[in-house]
């Protein structure tokens, strides 16, 4: 992959080509054709550009926010909840089988 | 049959409120069942709007007609009969719930979100789904698989984003009531174009059980409606704590309506240089320098404040929220719900031809920016980097607090664009939510008012509130609304 080195201060154009959109859109299981590629492509780019801004932000000894902290995570017990009904869950898949989900043979 | 509205006393949704409403059904003026016919009638007369993916026309006239018989047998909630639509990204029971898209296009969820529940608890009669930008993705209502919102200010331009549906139809007077939901600013910015009122609530107020997630560390439902007072009807209902949601805060629910009649004297009102910089449009700035001497005249101060890091909100919303997006997104696989491709090889053939034909390219576009801020090599990079710059901006907002009560400025940089302008430059679109931004990523509430027209295009107030001081925020709208008519103006033509 094509490295845009986010620790320097460069701002402006990130270049991001088609084998990057190759390998993003697998992990994110998005299937982008050749044609498409060129596009993504330069949109990334644009918004990495976008993005490197951030740089100019000296952020040494900060602590991340992930999110506002006065609504933190909450547990609760671990105790099973029926709500909804199986069958109505069921009727919501393209395709089932015998109560299970139906999918494309995944084991050979 | 009862003759219609529009015979015996006029038009009562043109200038009603749901504050007004409330008290014609009360005193026996109309029935709910007649509102929610007119609401229908109004509706199906505006579809050039495209404000609506779903009505739910046979369910509201019998929620309807058991609000009428709840009223005579005593009952007397606000919002009681009141018609209310949702936006398409709340799942609705029994009606499809889309979210804007063809992955979800004929998926009709098993549950009400709990804002729905509490709404129709609280007596609101769901009349329909709202159009809205694709997986709350986009600053105008343009990205929905559903076609584009016109505003009804001007049907050649935008209505705003993501609750571009919800926005058009309170401002042209289809519903008195809807709700939106807000990451980067999709309630308050389309209320701006629109010329209504929307609040975002603080992180946690508002519970997201049954909110379609985008991004779930910034992503808040609200009210959107004409005035103030309305949103804090509105809020009354959908505010608390819920168990389900496991970002819900349990503070508890202060009285809204209580809070509104505050005077304002000595209040100070934070006026950030940032948000009066480069980019605003002149007659924007205009309009909102004429709303901020009105609110000295209303007794407040202006109180100068910084928030040095806003301007590096939007490159760093840019990675946190399709970030999260991308993982939030990743459910839709068309193994248990939604769209599922056809003419599949294997299993990874159908996910990956299952999501490049259910989202759309502004959805695909960050999903991908998102999956590859997380991807190995990048993540400290970019993610962590956008992690620590949201604690700035947190921290700005924590010292301009100690300086003044709200900040106020402008919603949005300009007024409601042209359809269509600005497809070609995703970053042009980005840079919509430059004021907006900020605020989700502290977690604060805010809202946006309608505080004057700009070449007859309504221009929104933002006004910014410590973390759950939303009564203050409300107050602060209303005493202005009392004092002016921006919030009244209609549309021509509705």
């Amino acid at each position: 992959m094509v490295a845009c080195d986010g620790l320097t201060s460069r701002v402006g154009w990130c270049p991001v080509n088609k084998e990057d959109i190759e390998k993003i859109a697998h992990l994110a299981r998005l299937g982008i054709d050749e044609q498409e590629q060129e596009a993504y492509a330069a949109d990334l780019s644009r918004i990495l550009g976008l993005v490197s801004q951030m740089n100019a932000v000296e952020t040494g000894g900060v602590e991340p926010m992930t999110h506002p902290d006065e609504a933190g995570l909450r547990w609760r017990p671990d105790v099973a909840r029926h709500e909804i009904e199986r069958e109505q869950l069921l009727a919501l898949a393209p395709q089932t089988h015998h109560g299970l989900y139906l999918v494309p043979r995944v084991i050979e | 049959m009862a003759p219609t509205l529009h015979g015996t006393f006029g038009d009562p949704f043109l200038t009603a409120t749901i504050t007004q409403l409330a008290k014609g059904l009360a005193s026996g003026q109309y029935s709910s069942v007649e509102l929610v016919d007119e609401a229908f009638a109004r509706i199906q007369k505006h579809t050039d709007l495209n404000a609506f993916i779903t009505l739910n026309e046979e369910t509201a006239r019998q929620e309807a007609r058991a609000a009428d018989e709840a009223r005579k047998k005593g009952q007397a909630q606000a919002l009681l009969g009141i018609p209310i639509a949702h936006k398409d990204i709340f799942c609705t029971a029994g009606i499809k719930t889309t979210c804007g898209s063809r992955m979800l296009a004929n998926f009709i969820s098993p549950y009400d979100a709990t804002v729905v529940h509490k709404m129709k608890a609280a007596g609101c009669v769901t009349v329909a789904k709202t159009n809205m930008d694709e997986f709350a993705m986009g600053s105008s209502n343009e990205t929905s698989y559903f076609g584009p919102v016109a505003n009804p200010w001007d049907q050649t331009r935008v209505p705003g984003g993501s609750s571009g549906g919800s926005a058009a139809a309170v401002a042209a007077r289809l519903v008195p009531a809807a709700t939106g939901t807000d990451t980067g600013g999709s309630i308050r910015q389309p209320a701006a174009l629109c010329g209504i009122t929307g609040l975002k609530p603080s992180y946690g107020r508002v519970s997201r059980f049954g909110l379609i997630a985008f991004a779930s560390s910034l992503d808040q439902a609200g009210p959107m409606a004409q005035t103030a007072e309305d949103c804090a009807h509105l809020l009354q209902a959908m505010a608390g704590f819920d168990e389900r949601d496991s970002t819900s805060v349990k503070t508890d629910v202060p009285d809204y309506l209580l809070g509104l009649r505050q005077d304002l004297t000595g209040l100070r009102i934070g006026i950030a240089r940032e948000h009066f910089g480069e980019g605003l449009d002149p007659a924007t700035a205009q309009a909102i320098e004429a709303a901020l001497s009105e609110y000295k005249r209303l007794g407040a101060q202006l109180v100068d404040i910084s928030l040095p890091n806003a301007a590096h909100a939007v490159p760093c919303y840019y990675v946190l929220a399709p970030a999260e997006a991308s993982s939030n997104l990743a459910r839709y696989d068309g193994v248990r719900f939604g769209y599922r491709a056809t003419g599949y090889r294997d299993l990874e053939d159908m996910y990956k031809r299952t999501r490049s034909e259910g989202f759309g390219r502004e959805v695909k576009r960050r999903i991908m920016i998102g999956t590859y801020a997380l991807s190995a090599g990048y993540y400290d990079a970019y993610y962590v980097k956008a992690l620590k710059l949201r604690r700035l901006i947190a921290d700005d907002f924590t010292r301009a607090f100690e300086r003044c009560d709200v900040i106020a400025g402008p919603t949005s940089p300009s007024t409601a664009f042209a359809l269509g302008a600005k497809n070609d430059d995703p970053i042009s679109m980005y840079l919509n939510d430059i004021y907006t931004i900020p605020v989700n990523m502290a977690g604060l509430p805010a809202l946006s008012l309608p505080a004057g027209l700009a070449q007859g295009l309504p221009v929104g107030l933002q006004l910014i509130g410590r973390y759950l001081d939303e009564a203050r925020l409300l107050n602060v709208a209303h005493k202005f609304q009392e004092a002016t008519d921006w919030h009244a103006r209609v549309p021509a033509g509705f």
